[in-house]
């Protein structure tokens, strides 16, 4: 940095507009839905070795925290999905106006929410 | 590099409370980033207290009567004080606008106004814009016509005509102002600054791609597709949502990289 200039205050200043909010939290997602796979294999190879390592895993599965986890990655699994396809609509330019990415923000947010709670109605 | 805290020459300190003298009929608290590079020491936030009812309606009129009328150390740029010269751009309330163009009423309570963000800072309100104009020079912004004078009857003095329709092509692009604030509020300009050209100079690159009467479409297309340049846009949208003049850099940048899948 030339003559030892400050460097102007940025993240801390910021209002966290909503543009923003969205876009970090698809990246928030994707982190988390990789780290899901990871223990998605687990759980597979856990069906795998039988019926004696299987009766851990149920005996865990069974914890309130437990299903306080899956309910919300069922909700990073929806909200990434609707996202990524708010993502495809901008690809090819359309749906870009800051009035229209509001309202598809939100509607992301809305049918993630009912997106879950169809899937764990039904199980 | 992706770095969130400050550098430590950088650190925000408390600053001087200037209180009225008089009474003031409608009190309004301003505090501003302060930096001065005469002094040895680290920016501060000062604040001022005006009365409203002495003071015109946009954040800049009250810049000026706090430079007039309390502190004329005060230092910020400014120029045609309706929205054409791009000048007065700042961060005001947590967002980058122009201050000639924002209501003082649109702010509750206090108005905090800090420099375009992630910039070196010249002076208190002053960011430092010459590499964000070297980025605007590299992407060519004149109109080129290489096959000029080839053919006899081609004379680079004669008027190049454009159709209404071509014309058309460069609306929401031509009106920018290049006052840097879609730039400046981008996350991945904060990080990138040194390779990706921001929002501003992006969406002048496509306004010089789109222009009929220019020759180097292709080769235009071809100098921004870099992995730098131009896909750290990760259509955040903060440009689109703080452009003051409401244009919009995302869906420009949006069709410069749809341009050069389908063209390229």
């Amino acid at each position: 940095m030339s003559l030892h200039r400050p460097l102007s205050p940025h993240l801390s200043i910021h209002k966290k507009v909503l543009t923003a909010v969205f876009s970090i939290f698809h990246r928030f997602t994707g982190i988390c839905l990789s780290l899901g796979i990871i223990l998605l294999s687990i759980w597979i190879m856990i069906v795998a070795l039988g019926p004696a390592y299987y009766s851990i895993f149920e005996a865990l599965s069974s914890l309130i925290i437990f299903k306080i986890f899956l309910f919300l990655w069922t909700l990073t699994i929806f909200y990434h999905l609707y996202n990524g396809i708010r993502y495809l609509f901008w690809s090819y330019g359309k749906m870009m106006e800051l009035g229209t990415v509001y309202k598809s923000g939100y509607a992301v947010i809305i049918l993630s929410i009912l997106s879950t709670l169809v899937v764990w109605a039904s199980v | 590099m992706v770095e969130f805290t400050l550098p430590t020459n950088s650190k925000v300190q408390k600053g001087i409370n200037h209180p009225t003298k008089e009474f003031s009929e409608k009190p309004k608290k301003i505090v501003i980033y302060r930096w001065n590079p005469e002094d040895q020491d680290n920016p501060r936030l000062d604040s001022y207290e005006i009365d409203l009812s002495k003071c015109g309606p946009m954040v800049l009129d009250a810049l000026m009567k706090i430079k007039n009328e309390i502190d004329s150390s005060l230092t910020f740029r400014r120029s045609c004080r309706e929205g054409v010269c791009g000048s007065c751009a700042m961060n005001i309330d947590g967002v980058n606008t122009l201050a000639c163009l924002k209501p003082i009423e649109e702010v509750n309570g206090e108005i905090r106004i800090y420099p375009l963000p992630h910039m070196p800072v010249v002076k208190d309100l002053v960011p430092d814009l010459s590499k964000a104009y070297e980025q605007l020079a590299s992407i060519k912004p004149w109109l080129q016509r290489s096959n000029e004078n080839s053919s006899p009857k081609q004379n680079s003095s004669d008027e190049k005509k454009q159709t209404p329709k071509d014309r058309e092509k460069l609306d929401g692009q031509w009106e920018c102002v290049l006052c840097f604030c879609c730039t400046t509020s981008c996350p991945s300009y904060w990080w990138n600054s040194d390779e990706y050209l921001g929002p501003a100079v992006l969406m002048q690159a496509a306004r010089w791609v789109n222009d009929s009467r220019d020759s180097e479409r292709e080769n235009r297309l071809k100098a921004v597709n870099d992995k730098m340049k131009l896909y750290r846009c990760h259509s955040i949208m903060n440009c689109t949502r703080s452009c003051p003049k409401g244009l919009n850099p995302a869906k420009a940048i949006a069709d410069l990289k749809k341009a050069i899948v389908t063209e390229l």
